[in-house]
């Protein structure tokens, strides 16, 4: 078992602040994904690469839900795939209690990967069509049939359906009988059976209805009270994450721009792309209208595989200098009591305070 | 020009318009081997000059296939136009000719869809299909046509439209999809536009792009804004007037400010409980419980009641008021707002 002592660290935890959440559970550092870019068929010959993701840091403690939010191309989907091992970073490290995931193999690899689940976007793609529900449930027992014991497990399944809201007599159903909302029940219910410590959210709720998309929020809320898990909470619904995160982190062309609790990335946010991301949500409430401090990008989202020189935000940003274009900022707090990668960062409220109705 | 007709009309000043579209009473029905399902069950609204109406509903209740029988785009079958009428102008476009009806579209309405990838032909430039609007209906020259589209992507403001006006989707983003498919849309100077979630699949700041650029080009032309979306900021950021619609029907209409701020439906009054504010972590969300209805067996009574926390069923009913045997006509509750709710007093507090 040589892996079980390979990148044990242990250095990580001290370095943190303390919060009520509990010790750490997992630590990103620096993590890239670069994905080649390729030409011509008999010699595939590589002509750059897509810097998916380029150096992200993250930490999740247990109990404790972060989200990450950012919009479509910003790399946020990768990061959800390596942490959960579909993919291989090219550089940087996964921390997991501690040992870093890359230089895991064998039982230790197998622990990691039952210990941490996922649960996907499109609950009508991640669910197979000719599996039964019971199936898809109990699927994961068949690699980690120590979770539990081959006698009791469609009771155990049953129980898991009982507990994510399904009725338990479904068991032999199939996917195309549930709804949306339903399926998306039975993603999480998957990835309950394996008891994990940490599930990674990938867009969970965005395919849903507004009216159902409130079920699997508090359905969400709910397991980890009781299970203690800790999430990542992937999405682009910035009112979701606030709503769900205890931490939240703003991603932009692959690397993170701004981080704090949600108050501060909400209240006073400092990065520039975060104050636009907020200006451009619209509000539901009549009374707020026209009080919304109102920042229009120009352009669009410069390409992952040729990023902008220094600061990736620069050539969208109306603050950006010389230095912008020379030195990437560091994301560092600058004064703002919370970690911003911005060399200009200032903290400016964007989204109106709530009013009492 | 030779449209007199239309475009003398055109551009009175917002909100002061006659009605251009009236949906009287629409029913649709898709006739499937597995039965019948009733996608829209008696829609009506009008909607003005320069008025931006929001049409509020989740998937399946009914808000994209009313609009598809607007536009004549109904797949048929299945789909089945059973009842109700569709005046534009005040003329019913559902007994005129399949002639006569093409020439409305374009000119008189145009739409826009939710995936532009999709709705655009990808072996055609972009250039070519929004000139094919000017060549199908006035029929102009090639040169022409390409011509007026580079002054559409201007005005829809693509960035360097004369050079990108050959380029094919596939080459731009999202946004600029967006964009181009309004060109399409507004070359004609259509006096109403129906937005089919038009900003569902951009991101946000994108999509405040787009919704701005909207809002300013229906300033400029006058025209009538049919806004089908499931997003109450949306709406909220961009609409005079809501119709809420569940199961095929309309159940709550009224502005935007009353209904947002006080809903007379319970159904409404879920929805907006439903979503995470982001100014506020706020606390616990309150959901609709269940699932919206399937439109092959539609509940009887009021199609909500099975969801309904206020539900009165039996002897709790008031008489000619039980939930699950009386259908709620969308009646006036008070001045400017309409509901379908036995019980809308209630709901409103009033």
């Amino acid at each position: 078992m040589s892996d079980d002592s390979d990148g044990s660290t242990g250095a990580t935890a001290a370095s943190l602040p303390t919060t009520a959440a509990g010790e750490t559970l997992l630590e990103v550092r620096d993590l890239r994904k670069h994905f080649p870019l390729t030409q011509g068929i008999v010699f595939r010959r590589t002509i750059g690469h897509v810097r998916a993701v380029d150096g992200v840091n993250l930490t999740l403690r247990r109990k404790e839900t972060v989200g990450l939010v950012g919009e479509s191309g910003c790399g946020k989907s990768t990061v959800s795939k390596l942490l959960v091992a579909l993919e291989k970073p090219t550089s940087g490290s996964i921390l997991y209690k501690g040992r870093d995931v890359a230089k895991m193999s064998g039982r230790a690899l197998k622990a990691y990967r039952r210990e941490v689940q996922i649960i996907f976007q499109d609950p009508y793609a991640s669910l197979n069509p000719r599996m039964t529900v019971g199936d898809i449930v109990a699927e994961g027992w068949a690699v980690h049939a120590d979770v539990a014991p081959r006698k009791g497990r469609l009771q155990r399944t049953q129980e898991l359906l009982d507990r994510v809201g399904l009725n338990p007599d479904y068991v032999n159903r199939y996917p195309h009988q549930f709804s949306g909302g339903q399926r998306q029940r039975i993603g999480i219910a998957r990835a309950l059976a394996l008891r994990p410590e940490i599930i990674v959210c990938d867009e969970p709720v965005s395919a849903l209805d507004v009216s159902v998309q409130a079920q699997v929020v508090n359905l969400l809320e709910d397991l980890q009270d009781e299970f203690g898990l800790s999430y990542l909470f992937i999405a682009h619904d910035l009112s979701v994450v606030r709503h769900i995160s205890d931490r939240v982190a703003v991603m932009y062309l692959g690397s993170i721009v701004e981080e704090g609790t949600d108050e501060q990335v909400y209240a006073s946010p400092s990065h520039p792309y975060t104050q636009a991301l907020l200006s451009s949500v619209p509000l539901h409430e009549p009374a707020l209208r026209g009080q919304k401090d109102r920042i229009l990008l120009q352009g669009d989202v410069p390409s992952p595989a040729d990023p902008p020189s220094g600061c990736r935000f620069r050539t969208r940003c109306w603050k950006a200098q010389d230095v912008c274009a020379v030195e990437p900022p560091a994301l560092v707090d600058r004064g703002q009591g919370h970690p911003s990668a911005c060399h200009f960062a200032e903290a400016r409220r964007v989204v109106p305070l709530e009013e009492g109705r | 020009m030779t449209r007199p007709d239309l475009s003398k009309t055109s551009a009175p000043a917002p909100g002061a318009g006659t009605p251009v579209l009236e949906v009287d009473d629409l029913h649709v029905e898709f006739r499937t081997r597995s039965g019948v399902v009733n996608a829209v069950n008696g829609v009506s609204y009008t909607l003005a000059a320069g008025e931006t109406l929001a049409i509020l509903g989740e998937s399946g209740s009914g808000k994209s296939v009313s609009a598809q029988a607007i536009m004549g785009i109904l797949d048929s079958p299945p789909a089945v136009i059973t009842g109700g009428g569709i005046f534009f102008e005040g003329k019913d476009l559902l007994t005129q000719p399949a002639e006569e009806q093409r020439k409305v579209r374009g000119p008189g309405i145009s739409m826009i869809f939710q995936d532009a990838l999709s709705s655009l032909n990808p072996v055609y430039s972009v250039g070519f299909q929004i000139g094919e609007m000017f060549r199908a209906h006035r029929g102009t020259s090639r040169k022409e046509a390409k011509k007026k589209a580079v002054e559409l992507m201007d005005r829809v403001r693509i960035p360097g439209a004369a050079a990108r006006v050959d380029d094919y989707p596939h080459q731009f983003s999202g946004g600029m999809r967006q964009r181009v498919m309004i060109a399409m849309a507004i070359a004609l100077d259509p006096r109403v536009l129906i937005a089919d979630e038009p900003t569902t699949a951009l991101d946000v700041t994108v999509q405040a792009q787009v919704m701005d650029l909207l809002k300013d080009l229906q300033r400029d032309t006058g025209m009538g804004l049919v806004l089908i979306t499931h997003d109450l900021g949306v709406v909220n950021e961009v609409a005079d007037e809501v119709a809420v619609m569940y199961a095929g029907k309309i159940v709550e209409r009224g502005t935007v400010d009353d209904v947002f701020t006080d809903a007379a439906h319970p159904y409404t009054d879920g929805l907006m409980s439903s979503i995470p504010q982001l100014e506020a972590k706020g606390g616990r969300l309150t959901p609709i419980v269940g699932q919206p209805p399937n439109l092959a067996a539609i509940p009887s009574g009021c199609p909500f009641h099975p969801r309904c926390s206020r539900r009165r069923i039996g002897a709790e009913a008031a008489p000619g008021r039980d939930c699950a045997a009386d259908v709620p006509p969308l009646r006036l509750v008070v001045p400017g707002r309409e509901a379908a709710c036995h019980y809308s007093e209630e709901v409103l507090g009033v």
